[in-house]
């Protein structure tokens, strides 16, 4: 569904180059659910903005459905794949209600039926018809991240990038939200890419992990291998103590990578 | 109300905060008490439970329009209610001192760390410029800053956050305070270096007999950080439970809490919901919630 091959983005010049993302190479199937996890400037965003076409700087190769893609998409790129971004405050616009951001995509794609769309849509994320003509400060973040996961759905897209949904949300918010993402996939078989810099979030949602860091791929792991811990690399080791908790002794053990 | 073993550094009896607001009076934080000695104690709760007001009140940093009603606040004899600003201003600091969230919006950017650090000791303690810089170095080498004369001289914008944080915790524990509070002190930071920084808080708190005050977010961190746990929601404490307890826990607010957390280990199932209970915040209903 979903291939990656020797991606890499290189930001700035001369002294200031920042070779963000080095190699990344990964195979997502259709209707599986895949992980990037790491540490922040670990480069997982980057690759996700790649994805999306929100990058245009990278090289190497990026293909959906078989199909390469070029750093300019068709506009029935963007009804295929959508994304959900990190934080719910600065990805919906102020001053448009609800009903109008749902109503923008389908007014570019053409799609018709908008009213029909957008009340199926609403009900679907769990917002009931009330919330349609408010405004993004009158919903709680939980609520405006449903709104931003219903932008996304309202094209039908086969292909589900997600950064961080929920790092900006309470963590029973964040069990709704996580639970929704859920059922919309097992609902429509999607195809889901997750960012997260939690091991937990992600163990809970993907099927296979890339963990990366400072750019590279540390390993691609599965989620089994997270609970027995039979993991080849020591910084996988290492981040996965490190989300138990707090241990005195262990963090003594730990390296910087 | 628990008591706590050693001797009680700062006692809280019923401190109720609220803010004036158009739609009439918001009360974040209601009817909270607490005794605590020289240990860690955590109190956790989502955004909107009241536990940073609870902390900013005990120190009397809220906005003057804020109504502050407590029965008692004592911190080692010092009756914080009836201080005066100046008797306060010795109080924050050497007796109190606090270590805020995100080291970006708290160190003044147009001074240099080490001047900042070191002003800190100097308004405590009576001592030369040269004897200030040595004890900056000092601190700045117990939160493990390896290079603690460069780093002294560079502005906040050229450290990391990680290392931002450590100058925080140098800063706060430089007058030598007798309880420090930490307000998410680490929840923007990455895992690993969270617990790195933690560890040294951990270190520090313990060689030099200080109490703590850990407010986060965080259940699953503060409850393998600290000794007890303060479970606050809609301004209330929920209860007050030993860490090593807290998988026993019988509140339904904690347990819901537990449970919505996913796990590595856990099966893929849907998420246990929090239910929230109108009749865990008593018989006045015009607070802060969610």
């Amino acid at each position: 569904m979903l291939k990656v091959d020797n991606l890499n983005v290189v930001f700035g010049h001369g002294a200031d180059k920042n070779h963000a993302v080095k190699e990344v190479s990964f195979l997502v199937n259709r209707g599986e659910s895949f992980g990037l996890v790491g540490e922040s400037g670990s480069g997982k965003s980057t690759v996700l903005n790649c994805i999306s076409g929100l990058l245009s700087n990278w090289y190497g190769s990026i293909e959906v459905d078989g199909a390469p893609l070029s750093h300019k998409r068709p506009i029935s790129f963007y009804h295929k794949v959508q994304m959900v971004f990190q934080d719910p405050y600065g990805s919906l616009h102020p001053r448009h209600t609800i009903d109008a951001t749902l109503k923008e995509p389908i007014a570019i794609h053409k799609l018709g039926d908008a009213n029909q769309r957008v009340e199926r849509v609403l009900s679907e994320v769990g917002l009931g018809p009330q919330f349609r003509f408010r405004y993004p400060h009158q919903l709680s973040g939980g609520q405006r991240q449903r709104v931003a996961v219903a932008r996304a759905l309202i094209l039908e897209p086969e292909i589900v990038l997600l950064d961080e949904p929920t790092s900006a949300l309470d963590v029973s918010i964040q069990a709704e939200v996580l639970n929704l993402l859920q059922e919309i996939r097992r609902e429509r078989s999607l195809t889901y890419v997750l960012v997260s810099h939690d091991l937990a979030v992600v163990s809970h949602m993907c099927d296979t992990i890339s963990v990366m860091n400072q750019g590279e791929t540390v390993e691609i792991i599965n989620r089994e291998q997270l609970q027995t811990g039979e993991l080849k690399e020591s910084y996988t080791r290492q981040l996965l103590v490190a989300s138990r908790g707090y241990d005195r002794q262990a963090i003594d053990q730990f390296q910087d990578f | 109300m628990n008591e706590p073993m050693n001797e009680t550094l700062l006692r809280v009896k019923n401190l109720s905060v609220s803010f004036p607001s158009p739609k009439g009076e918001v009360t974040a934080v209601k009817n909270v008490s607490l005794a605590m000695g020289k240990e860690k104690i955590g109190i956790v709760g989502e955004s909107g439970s009241g536990k940073s007001v609870t902390g900013r009140a005990i120190l009397r940093l809220l906005p003057s329009y804020a109504r502050i009603e407590a029965d008692q606040i004592v911190y080692q004899g010092h009756d914080l209610q009836r201080c005066s600003e100046k008797e306060m201003r010795r109080i924050r600091g050497m007796g109190i001192s606090m270590v805020m969230q995100d080291p970006k919006y708290s160190l003044n950017p147009v001074r240099t760390v080490g001047k900042q650090i070191s002003e800190a000791y100097t308004i405590h303690h009576q001592v030369s410029k040269d004897e200030a810089k040595v004890q900056t170095l000092k601190m700045l080498e117990a939160v493990r800053i390896r290079n603690p004369e460069q780093v002294y001289r560079l502005y906040p914008h050229e450290v990391s956050g990680g290392m931002g944080q450590r100058i925080m915790i140098a800063m706060m524990l430089i007058p030598d305070p007798g309880l420090l509070i930490a307000d998410e002190p680490t929840s923007a930071l990455d895992v690993t270096v969270q617990l790195q920084v933690l560890a040294i808080l951990d270190d520090l708190v313990s060689e030099r007999g200080m109490g703590l005050i850990f407010i986060s977010h965080d259940l699953e961190l503060v409850s393998s950080f600290c000794d007890r746990i303060i479970i606050m929601y809609g301004g209330r404490i929920m209860e007050i439970i030993e860490a090593a307890k807290l998988q026993n826990s019988r509140h339904p607010y904690t347990r819901g809490l537990l449970n919505c957390l996913p796990k590595i280990d856990g099966d893929r199932t849907q998420l246990p919901v929090l239910e929230r209970d109108d009749a865990w915040l008593g018989d006045d209903n015009h607070n802060l919630t969610g």
